[in-house]
């Protein structure tokens, strides 16, 4: 692993260096990785899915040229698979060796067994003893208030105790990223341990640049008309607006239709790839979307 | 970790940046949101680590730290801006006012506090003679309320003490069990189903040979429950037993979720955590703007759908919707948002004290939309109903094979409550 670069010294080269990775970054957001990454605390992301929340801790493991460590977290997540766990077929494997060798007593088997090589390190104990990571804790939402309450500790000291290995510190902290859907509020002790980042939508013009960067097979005319219309429908009142990653994936779908302007024909096609659900899809589908295409052409 | 810049702590070397900072988060903290000292200190640290001249940036870093929910975010924008035009502090006040009417729905307690804060405030400040005041347009938010809702604040002291106070204890004896459903995490368990291969070498190692094998089994925890209880004037009386009930379930247990609705829908799971009854009571009584009004089933329902059930319906959740059905709107849409909600859900309990009527029918249009599709149907209107709901959720969850069809029980039902 090549040593990690430097963290940017101000807003304007955090902005720059995320621009380099090609994510577009609104001023604000770059202010709070900036701080992120100089005060050394977690960066705690929260918004609508699909505005990119994930994509920035990739985009900075990227640019910092550390290891990007992920953990995807789900109801009932536990230490086992979240910090570390013993490899027991090894270590039973260990045992027989030594009792057909007929090595010693408990203790010296004891010594033997519990070594750093039969530890499995899953991602917590990977960001803190492996390279310098990003580690990224994505959907915290997801997880149970247990884990939530577990992840407090190690996020305050960035350290592990092994009860048989004893205690493993980071040498050099991971940054740390923080996701949540909100599908379930997350508790105030972890919000107040880190940096907090509403992930909004972003305006058209960034839109535009995004798409450009994201989905390039999409014209500048297609690009332009598909972000009026997106930003249009997220000013409706869906179940679910579409994110950014949906207006890349229409962009793109738009593209691989051979669409080279929105007509009402092809939106109704292709508008599985932006609404997810069927009572915004019966919406917005037909006329509205006919209503919809000629202000984006207009607005475009 | 970056040591702290010098500088901060010492005031004068920093210039007036740090004092300004511990002057903003006071401000916030009477504006109600939860800034502690720590933050304070990480403040001064973020504005350490940007350039504390580009007004932007400056706002952007302060959010960081001091505004921890996308809903705070409001309140944070309005007393930067007044601070930071006129942090003398002599507009502050004015600003109060301001954020204050902003956050009326969200957090009862914290906006008598600023209110009181408020008046000190006056207290002491001389009347300061100024040029004409500005209108702000962003400062002008206070909530207006459509005038045929019915704005009634309740008063709790209202109900018969004596019958009150026994129904109120036996509800504190009450014990709420859900059926529970099991986690992905295990427990040691001697009669367990499956190996503990890391428990069991352990054990051996610790004895020097492999006497017995260690076990685990699943965990299991109840699900999360959610209660959606009309609050309109043909429950009033039963929505002031249940809220008691409600309380003493949200006080016993993690993950309870309770919204009231009458033609508008509060969430009032916040104020419903605090352990004395009266203090909940009167924080809900003025968090909710609708007592005793009519009802939009569907409209509040909708609300749910949309803004609530994707962040409380997790985990397999329970719901419990504590309604009589009579809908002002005739029952519009509700069917399609019943629909949704029990789809969303693991269990829809329908709770509706109509049903001690002897010969009740499921003759209102709102009734006739919602029954087909709920998981049980059960009567709401007295302490054996009650302590009857209690065993049912310990059960598990009847089967969902097509949908529900009520049928009247042939015994008799209980006659109407003897005291009107």
């Amino acid at each position: 692993m090549t040593e990690p670069t430097a963290f940017p010294a101000d807003v304007d080269a955090t902005g720059a260096m995320l621009a380099a990775h090609d994510y577009v970054a609104g001023r604000d957001l770059a202010t709070a990785v900036l701080l992120a990454l100089k005060l050394g605390r977690p960066l705690f992301l929260e918004g609508e899915a699909g505005v990119g929340k994930t994509e920035i801790a990739k985009v900075l493991a990227r640019a910092l040229g550390r290891t990007l460590v992920r953990l995807q977290c789900y109801d009932g997540l536990d230490a086992a698979a979240a910090l570390y766990e013993w490899d027991f077929p090894r270590q039973m494997m260990e045992i027989r060796l030594s009792e057909a060798t007929g090595a010693a007593g408990r203790d010296v088997l004891a010594a033997a067994i519990y070594q750093r090589k039969f530890l499995i390190a899953r991602p917590l104990l990977a960001a803190i003893d492996g390279p310098p990571a990003v580690l990224l804790i994505d959907e915290l939402d997801r997880a149970d208030e247990p884990f939530e309450a577990f992840l407090l500790e190690l996020l305050s000291d960035f350290q592990v105790t092994i009860p048989e290995l004893g205690t493993i510190r980071a040498v050099r902290p991971p940054v740390v990223v923080i996701t949540s859907n909100r599908t379930r509020e997350v508790h105030d002790a972890l919000r107040r341990r880190c940096l907090y980042h509403w992930v909004d939508f972003p305006n058209a013009a960034s839109e535009r640049k995004i798409l450009s960067l994201k989905a390039p097979g999409c014209g500048e005319a297609l690009s332009a008309q598909v972000v009026a219309f997106v930003q249009r429908l997220r000013g409706m009142d869906l179940f679910k607006a579409p994110g950014v990653a949906e207006s890349i994936d229409w962009a793109m779908a738009l593209s691989h239709l051979d669409a080279h302007e929105l007509t009402p024909a092809v939106v109704d096609q292709s508008l599985g790839a932006l609404l997810k659900y069927q009572d915004d899809i019966a919406r917005i589908r037909g006329e509205q979307a006919a209503q919809l295409v000629a202000e984006a052409k207009e607005a475009a | 970790m970056i040591p702290i810049d010098a500088s901060l702590a010492d005031p004068e070397a920093g210039g007036k940046l740090p004092l300004n900072v511990m002057h903003f988060t006071r401000l916030l903290r009477r504006a109600g949101l939860p800034v502690g000292p720590g933050q304070a200190v990480a403040a001064a640290q973020a504005l350490s680590a940007i350039d504390a001249t580009n007004r932007t940036d400056v706002r952007a870093a302060l959010a960081t730290v001091l505004a921890q929910r996308h809903e705070q975010r409001e309140v944070f924008d309005a007393a930067f801006d007044v601070f930071w035009r006129d942090p003398t502090g002599t507009e502050i006040a004015r600003a109060m006012a301001a954020i204050d009417g902003m956050r009326r729905q969200e957090d009862a307690k914290a906006r008598a506090a600023s209110r009181r804060i408020l008046e000190a405030m006056a207290g002491n400040q001389a009347p300061r003679p100024r040029e004409a005041p500005e209108p702000d347009q962003q400062l002008d938010m206070t909530l207006t309320f459509s005038a045929d809702e019915q704005l009634r604040e309740m008063d709790f002291e209202a109900m018969s003490a004596a019958e009150i106070a026994n129904a109120r204890a036996a509800i504190r004896r009450m014990r709420l069990v859900l059926e529970e459903t099991p986690t992905r995490r295990f427990r040691p368990a001697p009669n367990g189903h499956r190996w503990d291969a890391p428990a069991t070498l352990r054990r051996a190692l610790k004895r020097g040979e492999l006497l017995e094998i260690a076990r685990k089994r699943r965990r299991t925890r109840p699900p999360p429950l959610v209660a959606l209880c009309d609050i309109s004037g043909s429950m009033t009386r039963y929505a002031q037993i249940l809220l008691h009930f409600l309380h003493a379930v949200a006080n016993a247990r993690s993950r309870v979720h309770v919204f009231l609705f009458g033609t508008r829908l509060t969430n009032i799971t916040r104020q419903l955590r605090n352990r004395d009854p009266e203090v909940a009571f009167e924080l809900v009584g003025r968090a909710v703007p609708d007592w005793s009004g009519g009802t939009r089933i569907g409209e509040a329902l909708a609300g749910f759908n949309h803004h609530w059930a994707r962040r409380v319906l997790g985990q397999g959740a329970v719901v419990l919707l504590i309604t009589d059905g009579l809908d002002r709107d005739g029952g519009r849409d509700l069917s399609h948002q019943m629909e949704r909600l029990k789809k969303s859900c693991r269990r829809l309990v329908w709770l509706n004290p109509l049903l001690r009527y002897e010969g009740f029918a499921p003759k209102s249009l709102g009734i006739r939309a919602m029954l087909p599709f709920v998981d049980e149907f059960r009567p709401v209107h007295n302490l054996n109903s009650l302590a009857d709901l209690a065993e049912l959720l310990s059960k598990p969850a009847p089967p969902r094979d097509g949908s529900f069809a009520w049928t009247p029980p042939q015994a008799p039902q209980q006659s109407p409550p003897q005291a009107a």
